[in-house]
């Protein structure tokens, strides 16, 4: 097998395993507050209870991401070596301060968050649930300044021995790449989240458990779930694209599967980009939309990859193409569920309508897909180069390992993280079995099962 | 500059192993010293709100050691490339069962978790001893500043050794037994009862052998590079270095044989940072030693990235310190104390 592919595929599997943690996490970080802030406010221990039950997925998801994100630090130097030593200079920066400013934060405070609860005054309580979110977001930004530089370098010196040197501290940390990146990939992370906590509200509704609890994370999950859903296709994912467009043309035309350079380009719903033929089988699509939404105006010339030299396309151009489709047209349905379930939500009708709470229950996986397709759409269209028109990707691995050396730990990491899945879907799935706790416990007989994770949390 | 991030790297993977290491110690005693479940909650709530902070030093050390040293970083992370993957497979591993443990009230589903949790801990410190092991001995170098390492030859000491010969061997002896009594000793500052009373007994004993692999290790080290010494013959005052290991030694001892436990925790603490200290002291200003030829040593100068990113890291690094050890000082107080066994109680 190719070293490069082993490599790439390496680092692809991990990254999207341990993507699919810190983005519940990380949005579920921001519910939380919000629980807790009403809690407070309106001294309702309903919302109390419901941070609580939350904070038990948060804490498995939150493990769960920590582990898988060690490798992830590690593999720049495992398995891309060479691009390690080169750029080094400029994005250890963002990831040393990643570990320096978020982890010891977030670890420090979700240590009293989930241990210390009976501990502290409640405002104090409430501190810190809001430094565990305050120092995810910090961690996910100084990781997407790390991908945002390699999508488009800033502040940098290239010296002869082909190493990156820093010139500009808050150039790197202002990039502009990075700032639309984040914005945008932040309201994903709160789609899942709201997703994921409407799923549970609309399941135990239907299910006729917990149902008080139920209809407050619906109520909860639907308003964020709108607000966050238009949020990432207008204004972040309208902006993000127009500057993906700008910056890499041949990433944008290899996302709209546009072979050809276009006055009034088409937008493309639908359709297979047919490689030999260089064009899209079975095309559905509207005219003139690329156009407009790139630069405002119906007319406008947009660069197709006849204009882009076959060695600097995307490579497997395919899966960048159905990437972005399967973001955009998930994102658009996202939006009409969600104003759907805001507009019953809003008539009083929501929690009695199980034609909407059927989906909302089986729409929590979708939110994950669209979010790992989003990567995959910026990280293949930045293909086939690991710093943007800088340094090629296979210039950056690691030569010195052997190609059986990374399939065995390709083949490793597979076991492991299979077994992983298995675990963490077993324990979620009691967590929620469980439920949460009653407001006022009653008198008699216990009604939910005595929770075992309470030993550890005494939550 | 090269010499002040030298030693903040230096720190950092001292501060980790100091930390991190009593939970790992806490890890390798686990079968050895729990008898009930009553006393595997304990040991387990003994850590349970520090060890992902803990951890996090490792991470904030690699990331600086990254920044500040990007060759050094490329090349001895694909060159341990076997031996790192296993340790991150340990890791993890180690905060699966750590977490997942407690969800289910169920014997077998515990007793998995206390095997992973024991296994990885034991072997965790293995590696991490071994691996400091591998930078002092040194690796081969080539001309291109890369070089592999498979994870045994046969097992000597020579320009081509493997992750694994004896000498390496002896450093993962030397940091099991070490975690292991530095754990016993945290543990005795946070148990009650008979579970305290069995800690403090097995840091006495483990101690013995604490004192042994120590001076051998010394001597060993000594052996295969002769070149640690330089230093020291050249600024004699290093040898307070030593001295101190010895000092904290002998401190183990009269504090645990006192019952004042704290103290004696404390004192393995600065064993630890003075065995690492001492080891960095005879690497510098060398980071990664060659095997081969000193010539193909990977030196603090070589590896260095450029001015103006070491000067704006030295802001943000001591500014984040500066926020990291209060947010430490204010964990460890909440949770100062012993640990309570009341289940519904405030234990930790
Ligand atoms: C719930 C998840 C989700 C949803 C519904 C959408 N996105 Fe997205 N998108 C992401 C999650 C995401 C992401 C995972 O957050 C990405 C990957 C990298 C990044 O910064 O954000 C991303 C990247 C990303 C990019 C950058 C590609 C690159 O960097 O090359 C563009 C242009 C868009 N998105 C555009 C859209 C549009 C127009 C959407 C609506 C119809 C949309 N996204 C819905
Ligand atoms: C190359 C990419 C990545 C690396 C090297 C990486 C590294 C890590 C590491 C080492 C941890 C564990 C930290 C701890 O011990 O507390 C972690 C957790 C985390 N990561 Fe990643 N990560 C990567 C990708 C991402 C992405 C893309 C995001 C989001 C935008 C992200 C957000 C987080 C968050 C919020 C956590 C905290 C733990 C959690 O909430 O689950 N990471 N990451
Ligand atoms: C968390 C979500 C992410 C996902 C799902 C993701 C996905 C991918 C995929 C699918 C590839 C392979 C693309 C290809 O080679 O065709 C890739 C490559 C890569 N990504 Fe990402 N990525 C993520 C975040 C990041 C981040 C945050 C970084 C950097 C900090 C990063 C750095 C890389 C590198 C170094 C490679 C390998 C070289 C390359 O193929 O360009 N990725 N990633």
């Amino acid at each position: 097998m190719d070293a490069l592919l082993l490599h790439r595929i390496h680092f692809a599997f991990t990254i999207t395993f341990h993507y699919l943690f810190p983005q519940l996490t990380m949005g579920l970080a921001l519910l939380i507050v919000i629980l807790k802030t009403i809690g407070i406010t309106r001294a309702d221990e309903r919302y109390n209870q419901a941070a609580r039950f939350w904070a038990k997925i948060f804490a498995i998801n939150f493990v769960l991401g920590v582990v898988t994100g060690i490798p992830m630090e590690f593999q720049f130097g495992t398995n891309w070596s060479e691009f390690a030593r080169r750029t080094g200079g400029v994005i250890g920066q963002p990831l040393a301060m990643e570990g320096v400013f978020s982890f010891f934060l977030e670890s420090t405070f979700l240590g009293l968050f989930l241990f210390a609860e009976k501990r502290l005054s409640r405002w104090a309580h409430w501190g810190a649930a809001f430094m565990v979110f305050v120092g995810s977001w910090i961690s996910g930004f100084f990781i997407i300044v790390t991908d945002a530089w390699m999508q488009h370098p800033v502040a940098y010196r290239l010296l002869p021995n082909g190493t990156f040197e820093l010139t500009s501290f808050w150039g790197l940390l202002m990039n502009p790449w990075a700032w639309l990146q984040y914005a945008h990939n932040m309201c994903g992370t709160v789609v899942t989240a709201a997703f994921v906590m409407s799923a549970v509200g609309a399941l135990y509704v239907l299910d006729k458990r917990h149902t008080e609890s139920g209809r407050l994370f619906l109520r909860v999950g639907v308003i964020a779930g709108l607000i966050s859903c238009v949020m990432i296709i207008f204004p972040t994912g309208d902006l993000h694209g127009r500057y993906v467009a700008k910056n890499q043309p041949a990433a944008i035309a290899g996302m709209e599967g546009l072979f050809h350079t276009q006055k009034g380009a088409p937008v493309v719903l639908m359709g297979q980009p047919d490689m030999e033929q260089q064009r899209i089988d079975n095309p559905l699509v509207v005219n003139n939309v690329l156009s407009f939404l790139i630069y405002g105006t119906t007319s406008a010339e947009v660069k197709g990859l006849d204009q882009i030299p076959r060695d600097q396309w995307p490579t497997t151009l395919p899966l960048l193409f159905y990437s972005y489709h399967i973001m955009a047209g998930l994102g658009t349905y996202f939006v009409f569920l969600m104003i759907v379930a805001a507009l019953l939500l809003w008539r009083g009708k929501l929690f009695t309508t199980s034609w909407i709470l059927w989906p909302i229950l089986l729409s929590f996986p979708l939110p994950y897909i669209a979010n790992i397709a989003g990567w995959m759409t910026a990280e293949i269209g930045r293909q086939p180069w690991i710093v943007y028109k800088l340094m090629r990707t296979a210039q950056g691995y690691s030569t010195h390992v052997s190609v059986a050396n990374s399939l065995f730990t390709l083949l490793g990491f597979l076991g492991l993280y299979s077994l992983l899945s298995v675990l963490w879907i077993v324990v979620v799935y009691r967590i929620i079995e469980i439920g949460p706790d009653p407001v006022d416990p009653p008198t008699g007989p216990r009604t939910s099962k005595p929770d075992p994770a309470r030993e550890l949390t005494n939550a | 500059m090269g010499a002040i991030w030298f030693w903040i790297v230096a720190v950092m993977i001292a501060a980790y192993v100091v930390l991190d290491g009593f939970d790992i110690g806490v890890g390798i005693l686990y079968p050895l010293l729990a008898r009930t479940e009553e006393d595997r909650r304990v040991m387990m709530r003994s850590i349970g709100p520090v060890w992902d902070g803990n951890e996090v030093w490792l991470l904030a050390g690699g990331g600086t050691l990254y920044f500040a040293f990007p060759l050094l970083y490329a090349s001895a992370f694909s060159g341990f490339y076997l031996p790192l993957m296993i340790v991150l497979w340990l890791l993890i591993g180690r905060g699966v069962s750590i977490e997942l443990r407690m969800h289910m009230d169920n014997a077998v589903w515990r007793s998995l978790f206390d095997g992973i949790f024991f296994l990885s801990s034991a072997l965790l410190a293995i590696f991490l001893g071994a691996a400091l092991a591998n930078v002092v001995r040194g690796v081969p170098i080539g001309a291109d500043q890369y070089f592999f390492l498979p994870l045994w030859t046969n097992w000597q000491v020579g320009p081509h050794p493997g992750i694994l010969d004896w000498y390496t061997v002896i450093g993962g002896l030397v940091a099991f037994i070490a975690l292991a009594t530095h754990g016993a000793l945290y543990l005795a500052t946070k148990a009650t009862g008979e579970l305290e009373e069995r800690a403090a007994k097995f840091s006495q004993k483990a101690w013995i052998a604490l004192c042994a692999i120590t001076v051998v290790s010394l001597i060993a080290t000594v052996l295969v590079r002769r070149s640690t010494l330089d230093n020291y013959n050249n600024h004699p005052i290093l040898f307070a270095i030593p001295v101190l290991v010895v000092s904290s030694l002998i401190g183990i001892r009269t504090f645990s044989a006192r019952r004042e436990h704290l103290k004696a925790f404390l004192s393995s603490c600065l064993y630890l940072t003075m065995m690492l200290v001492g080891a960095c002291t005879g690497l510098y200003p060398t980071v990664l030693p060659s095997s081969v030829d000193a010539a193909g040593d990977i030196t603090i100068a070589k590896s260095l990235t450029g001015t103006y990113a070491t000067h704006v890291g030295l802001i943000w690094w001591a500014f984040g310190m500066l926020l990291a050890a209060g947010y430490f000082a204010m964990s460890y107080w909440m949770f100062r104390g012993k640990v309570s066994t009341d289940p519904d109680g405030y234990g930790h």
